[in-house]
């Protein structure tokens, strides 16, 4: 939200009313019930048994949580450290204006609009070595390849799959906050014989600061949530190489019906998710105030 | 009509306390309109932001106690795991802190 | 020198699109393949070209009544996500009221928490109202995530519309219904688009709720193709085709939006 002065009005919660009530009916009262699994053992919906914070200690010292969640900071911090500087270099590279413009748009976009499942099988098929065109070409070149059998082909294949996914999104943000830029400035770092890099450095990158940011916030968050994509190419294998934590809650949820532990460890992972939105929110609109003052000099 | 919710008394006094802790906040809001200050916290908050990080922060203690409990019961080598309300103690402390000093 | 950097980026350039179509042109390869030429062969365009798969799923009711459930639900939770979302976001570009910041973060959150925690209560809140398994369910659960997402695409559109122009029109006797919808809207259109394609996206794509709150009757296209991918396995031809069907929605509304795209998904900010 801008940070200029606004009227105070009361009554403008009259029109906040209805978005808070439908979130509420989706986020408030499931969330109420999440914390009552949490606290009991759910034999039958008849049989419950309140058993204390028990669940939240099973939780906590559970070594596979451990190593889901291990698994799920690396895999976000590699996705970050791919994503955005590969995005920002295709931003850069991508025509400003035209037909071209557009196809290239069109067909950079294309990817964010697959039905996540159907990515996975994408990628299923596009990585099979029997029938798959990236399986069979690197095990033409000599590389046992396989993305069901080895951990850490595994764990790449789906890391690629996501840049695949998503670096379009980082790409698109980082192409709007350069559409913003005025030619006056480019003129002026021409005149100064400014070099590209230099360019870049003092022209480009401030300006994208702010959408780089939400690229940031959005990508760490989705990875931070990957769910669908490796559920449907790896099944989280071989072993737990690409179990991620949303895969492990589903798991313990849906494939073995333990309401109390994976409440306590849905509500874990929310305070989890709360803090870094918290922080992440809060830095980008101080960046944002920031950006505003340093804008009249 | 609730029954799905599996409803206990603790959770549900712990929707109160929040409830009731919200309600007061706006009408001490109304009455007196908070300013944003700079305390220990590394931004300056509103009274509204520092209820948020208190009961945040209280939530990570806990959290954290639960977690540790184990170890904490082997080193001081006792005869049971130590009560949750110590760490309760400490958490509520902490957001008093936090809303008074923040 | 400009000539040469200029040949870089475009080398670049192409090499990533590459990238990001050669997966798809595979599957669509096989899209057109029958399962035996699939498996026994190895080739980058159809030997025997067919078009049996794509006759299978128009034909077979289990598989077109997906796309059809899809696209209901989708429809529904774009319709309801922009009706509410519209007056809240005006009100957030507009005044300031007691926990407005709090609130925004909140609705915040609710994008940012993975649907598989909820995924537990939202099964029993269905099934006590009555829900499951219709479109309603899918579509209300899916608010969860839109409403957010519209609020705050909206809300970026609109702070860059004067706040002069609402003064003008109070003072002309306009009424704040008729003001907003005759002329509001219209200023907002585009961002109004935005929100309603990025809308119809993430219900579109979304999955693991879909799943759990359908079995039969509004069972959508997504969960329609893990059953076929676990219960028969090799059915490589027919789940090529339907991965394929279910691109096409998408890439037609793409070609829509594709002016505002890269400013929508900056949420209006810049």
């Amino acid at each position: 939200m801008s940070v200029t002065t606004k009227p105070v009005n009361q009554k403008a919660w009259f029109l906040i009313l209805p978005v808070f009530i439908c979130v509420a009916f989706s986020a408030i009262l499931p969330l109420m019930t999440v914390v009552n699994y949490s606290v009991q053992d759910i034999i039958s919906p008849e049989r419950r048994v309140f058993v204390g914070t028990e669940w939240f200690a099973a939780v906590m010292r559970d070594e596979d949580l451990h190593a889901a969640l291990w698994n799920q900071l690396k895999f976000s911090g590699a996705v970050l450290l791919v994503e955005i500087p590969l995005g920002i270099a295709l931003a850069l590279s991508m025509p400003a204006a035209g037909w071209k413009a557009s196809a290239t748009l069109v067909i950079v976009a294309l990817s964010l609009l697959i039905p996540w499942n159907v990515v996975g099988t994408i990628w299923q098929i596009f990585g099979r070595a029997d029938i798959g065109l990236m399986g069979a070409t690197l095990q033409r070149l000599g590389i046992e390849y396989s993305y069901t059998g080895d951990a850490l082909h595994a764990w790449l294949t789906v890391l690629l799959m996501d840049i695949w996914h998503w670096t379009p999104l980082v790409a698109l943000l980082a192409y709007a906050g350069l559409r913003s830029i005025p030619d006056a400035y480019y003129h002026a770092a021409r005149i100064d014989g400014a070099s590209k890099f230099a360019v870049f450095r003092y022209i480009q990158l401030p300006k994208m600061r702010g959408v780089l940011m939400i690229a940031v916030l959005l990508r760490f968050m989705d990875s931070f949530m990957i769910y669908t994509e490796p559920f449907v190419l790896t099944g989280g294998g071989p072993g737990n190489a690409t179990t991620f934590l949303s895969q492990y809650l589903t798991q313990k949820a849906v494939g073995q019906f333990d309401l109390g532990p994976a409440a306590a460890f849905s509500l874990i992972y929310f305070l989890i998710i709360l803090l870094f939105c918290f922080v992440l929110y809060n830095w980008m609109q101080r960046l944002g105030q920031t950006e505003k003052e340093g804008g009249h000099d | 009509m609730f029954e799905w919710m599996a409803w206990t008394t603790p959770v549900a006094i712990f929707f109160t306390c929040i409830v009731l802790m919200l309600a007061g906040m706006t009408v001490w809001e109304l009455k007196s309109p908070t300013t944003m200050r700079k305390g220990f916290l590394p931004m300056a908050t509103t009274r509204g932001d520092r209820l948020f990080i208190g009961l945040l922060g209280a939530a990570y203690i806990n959290l954290a106690f639960v977690g540790m409990a184990g170890w904490i019961t082997e080193w001081l080598s006792l005869e049971q795991e130590p009560s949750i309300w110590i760490s309760f103690v400490v958490s509520m402390v902490w957001l008093v802190w936090t809303l008074r000093k923040g | 020198m400009t000539d040469r950097r200029f040949k870089k980026r475009t080398i670049f350039l192409i090499a990533y699109l590459i990238f990001a179509l050669l997966p798809i042109y595979w599957m669509v390869n096989m899209s057109f393949k029958t399962n035996q030429e699939i498996l026994s062969s190895f080739s980058l365009l159809p030997q025997a070209f067919t078009w049996d798969n794509y006759k299978t799923i128009f034909t077979d009711e289990s598989w077109y009544s997906g796309y059809i459930n899809s696209l209901i639900y989708v429809a529904i939770n774009t319709t309801i996500s922009l009706t509410v979302a519209l007056p809240a976001a005006y009100a957030f570009s507009r005044y300031s009221f007691l926990g407005d910041k709090h609130v925004f973060f909140w609705l915040l959150t609710n994008r940012m928490t993975p649907p598989a925690v909820f995924l537990l209560p939202f099964f029993q809140l269905y099934t006590t109202v009555g829900l499951m398994d219709t479109h309603l369910a899918v579509a209300l659960a899916h608010l969860l995530f839109n409403v957010p997402l519209a609020v705050w695409i909206l809300e970026g559109f609109m702070s860059g519309i004067p706040r002069e122009i609402d003064e003008t029109a109070y003072i002309d006797g306009y009424s704040f219904p008729r003001f907003f919808i005759t002329i509001f809207l219209p200023l907002i259109k585009a961002g109004v688009g935005v929100a309603a394609f990025f809308c119809f996206m993430f219900s579109w794509v979304e999955l693991l709720l879909a799943r759990t709150l359908t079995s039969v009757n509004a069972k959508p296209i997504v969960a329609t193709m893990t059953r076929t991918v676990s219960a028969s396995g090799m059915d490589w031809a027919t789940l090529a085709a339907a991965g394929v069907l279910t691109i096409v929605p998408g890439a037609i509304v793409i070609w829509f939006v594709r002016h505002y795209i890269a400013k929508g998904f900056a949420m209006g900010r810049v």
